[in-house]
């Protein structure tokens, strides 16, 4: 039922090369509404290249990519952002200098009818979409650098669902936060995936996404090992793909699945 | 007040303030850095009026300080936005002087004699400073896309552009002296004809006067609308004080230094006047290079504070990934940053051409340097990231203080020079102190 819908993400036959190695090779994965599609594989097993492909921080070497089952011509972050994707990264990229509020906005500002900054009118928005998601949330005035692990993480998604993303990517989104911001976390995901909002959680560690997401795809040196269904499959048969790349019967094998 | 307290944020941080020094501050959030530097000058000050027999402090010398000053202070303002995205600008001094020189040679030979202009014509300094303008737009402009598109480090650029154009600007006349320039343009570089004088000063200061209250006043009323915390009322009342009171001592002293008395004594047997037995006592009042680096300051702390582009190159200082990601166009803020600097070169360039009445092909030689020390010492981290436009003009007068000072006393270039290097060193020492103990 899940496969007549359109894809809102389809990227197909993906190779990237960084001087001769091939990060990425051929990979096929794709994402539908309001569906968590967790990334599993090792550090280096070329999830996230595979991933900033998607959000435009590198440009493929082959292989298309369609959003909404129309090819998308994806060459930069500002072309992804186009498509309604934003991207949550693994080293909080947020500039720390500057406060949330312009953290929020950055790359969008709103603007006065002059053309300045409307830093009253940002600041305002802020407070309105983080005290929807993280309600303790206070220190709109300082740095970003002051912030905690948790509450950078808090402005980084906060970033996201402000300019309304249709597709969601979240590089390691709880690597960061201790156990009750990771349950914050969660219950975003799962308040962004009732609005339809497709979501990639990109993880090495198997706990942090089994349980958010509803379908999980394994790579390995830069090949795509095979996908499953988390009701189909256990914790230990994702495990068995990431590391050994062997292929449970609940999943379906892809090119970097081992014979056998 | 209700409405305050429904908000436990909405209540002023100053209210949790231990002793009434740190309330004071907290109330009217003003920078402790900034805070500090204006001590430091203090102190150089009244050190300097001390040890000078009480030279330092008089309206003569205090004017003479401000039209030394602008020159840095106008291209300080530029540098600062430069070291924020952590890059450097090594040439600029070199680029004051080919400006300066192109300045020089429209209006004494291009435009009156090649282009039949005729001295005097009231066209001339207007495209002198345009043609100076573009120049440096121009040279900047291609700085910055080598910095930007061809990825060559600004260190580098900056350094090759600091010999380029010096050794332009002795091209332009093959190292002749350019003089004199143009009357109209003169008035630039300060001087008895170049100060608006006594009245026009004081409407000066009404004018930032005025700009101080509505400031605060509409400061004010933006965080009743988003119900932020507000300042108490006597902060701010303190605020609009202090920086009023500043305002109208600085028109007061400009205003304090009289005329020279041969000259005032010119100006009335031209105007028909009755010289009193005292003497004729006719104010200089604010400078007219000192009017155009306050412009500038102005100018520039808006464009650094409220625009898009300010707000980007902080971002891009803070963490240039984040700021591309983000889908800010970075290679063509770094141009534009360059463009702007080459734009404020020019500015001082007309400003110490005008002051010398002459181009010359040294002028602006070491400029680089003390641009940069007044940045580094206004508190902009070559780190990036971090700087403010008041701080780096603050910097600047820092800076021309001490020389001048050391100037009064008498003392040997070549230990000038030792002292201003030290200064630097220690001033970045407290600075990085006080960083570390904020956090």
């Amino acid at each position: 039922m899940l496969d007549t819908r359109t894809p809102l993400v389809e990227m197909n036959d993906i190779s990237i090369s960084f001087g001769g190695i091939r990060a990425v090779d051929r990979a096929s994965i794709d994402l539908f509404p309001g569906e968590v599609v967790g990334l599993l594989g090792h550090n280096g097993a070329g999830k996230s290249t595979l991933i900033k492909i998607l959000s435009g921080a590198y440009r493929r070497d082959t292989g298309s990519i369609r959003i909404n089952g129309e090819d998308a011509n994806i060459n930069n972050p500002r072309d992804a952002k186009g498509y309604g994707i934003e991207t949550i990264y693994q080293q909080l990229a947020v500039a720390d200098n500057v406060d949330a509020a312009a953290n929020l906005f950055l790359g969008r500002e709103i603007i006065t009818p002059l053309g300045t900054l409307d830093d009253a009118a940002m600041e305002s928005k802020a407070r309105e979409v983080m005290g929807r998601l993280n309600p303790n949330f206070r220190r709109f005035k300082e740095p970003v650098k002051a912030l905690s692990g948790g509450q950078r993480q808090s402005v980084a998604i906060a970033r996201a669902i402000l300019f309304n993303a249709r597709i969601l990517i979240m590089d390691e989104p709880t690597a960061a936060l201790g156990p009750q911001e990771t349950a914050q976390v969660g219950d975003l995901i799962k308040q962004l995936k009732s609005d339809g909002i497709g979501i990639f959680l990109i993880s090495h560690d198997i706990h942090d996404v089994f349980d958010l997401a509803d379908r999980v795809v394994v790579m390995k040196n830069g090949q795509v090992v095979g996908s499953a269904r988390t009701q189909d499959v256990s914790k230990d048969e994702v495990l068995g793909m990431i590391i050994l790349g062997k292929v449970p019967p609940g999943a379906t094998a892809g090119p970097g699945a081992i014979a056998g | 007040m209700a409405e305050q307290q429904a908000y436990s944020a909405n209540i002023h941080p100053s209210k949790f303030a231990q002793n009434p020094l740190q309330r004071f501050l907290m109330a009217t959030e003003i920078d402790t850095r900034l805070l500090g530097m204006i001590g430091a000058l203090a102190i150089i000050w009244i050190g300097f009026n001390v040890f000078s027999g009480g030279l330092f402090l008089t309206p003569r010398n205090l004017w003479n300080l401000s039209v030394q000053t602008a020159s840095v202070a106008v291209m300080v303002t530029g540098m600062v936005l430069i070291i924020v995205t952590r890059n450097i600008d090594l040439s600029v001094g070199s680029v004051l002087g080919v400006v300066g020189m192109v300045m020089g040679v429209m209006q004494t030979d291009i435009l009156p004699n090649q282009l039949g202009l005729g001295l005097g014509n009231p066209l001339i300094w207007v495209l002198s400073l345009v043609g100076g303008l573009l120049v440096g737009i121009g040279i900047g402009a291609l700085q910055g896309v080598i910095i930007a598109y061809l990825r060559v480090p600004a260190f580098i650029v900056t350094l090759g552009g600091y010999l380029v154009w010096r050794g332009a600007a002795w091209w332009v006349t093959m190292g002749r002296t350019v003089a004199p320039m143009d009357p109209t343009f003169q008035l630039m570089g300060g001087g008895p004809a170049g100060s608006v004088g006594q009245r026009w000063s004081w409407v000066v200061a009404s004018i930032a006067c005025a700009a101080i209250l509505i400031g605060l006043y509409t400061g004010r009323r933006q965080r009743r609308r988003f119900s932020f915390p507000l300042r108490p009322l006597w902060a701010e009342a303190a605020l609009g004080a202090i920086g009023c009171g500043l305002t109208i001592g600085a028109v007061w002293v400009a205003n304090a230094y009289p005329w020279p008395r041969r000259i005032a004594e010119n100006y009335a047997a031209a105007n028909g006047l009755t010289v009193p037995e005292t003497g004729l006592f006719i104010s200089h009042g604010i400078a007219i290079p000192v009017l155009i680096a306050m412009g500038v300051g102005v100018v520039m702390s808006f464009i650094s504070m409220r625009t898009r582009f300010g707000r980007y190159v902080f971002a891009m200082g803070g963490n240039p990934e984040a700021a591309e990601l983000a889908g800010i166009n970075t290679r063509w803020v770094t141009v534009k940053i360059f463009m702007l600097m080459g734009a404020l070169c020019a500015i001082a360039a007309a400003i110490s051409t005008a002051r010398l009445n002459a181009a010359t092909n040294a002028l602006g030689t070491l400029d680089e340097l003390y641009v940069i020390a007044a940045a580094v010492i206004g508190g902009t981290s070559l780190a990036g990231g971090v700087g403010s436009i008041a701080g780096a003009l603050l910097g600047a007068l820092v800076m021309q203080s001490l020389q001048s000072g050391m100037v009064l006393m008498g003392m040997d270039s070549p230990l000038q020079s030792i002292v201003v290097g030290i200064v630097l060193v220690f001033a970045v020492w407290l600075d990085t102190l006080y960083r570390r103990n904020k956090h």
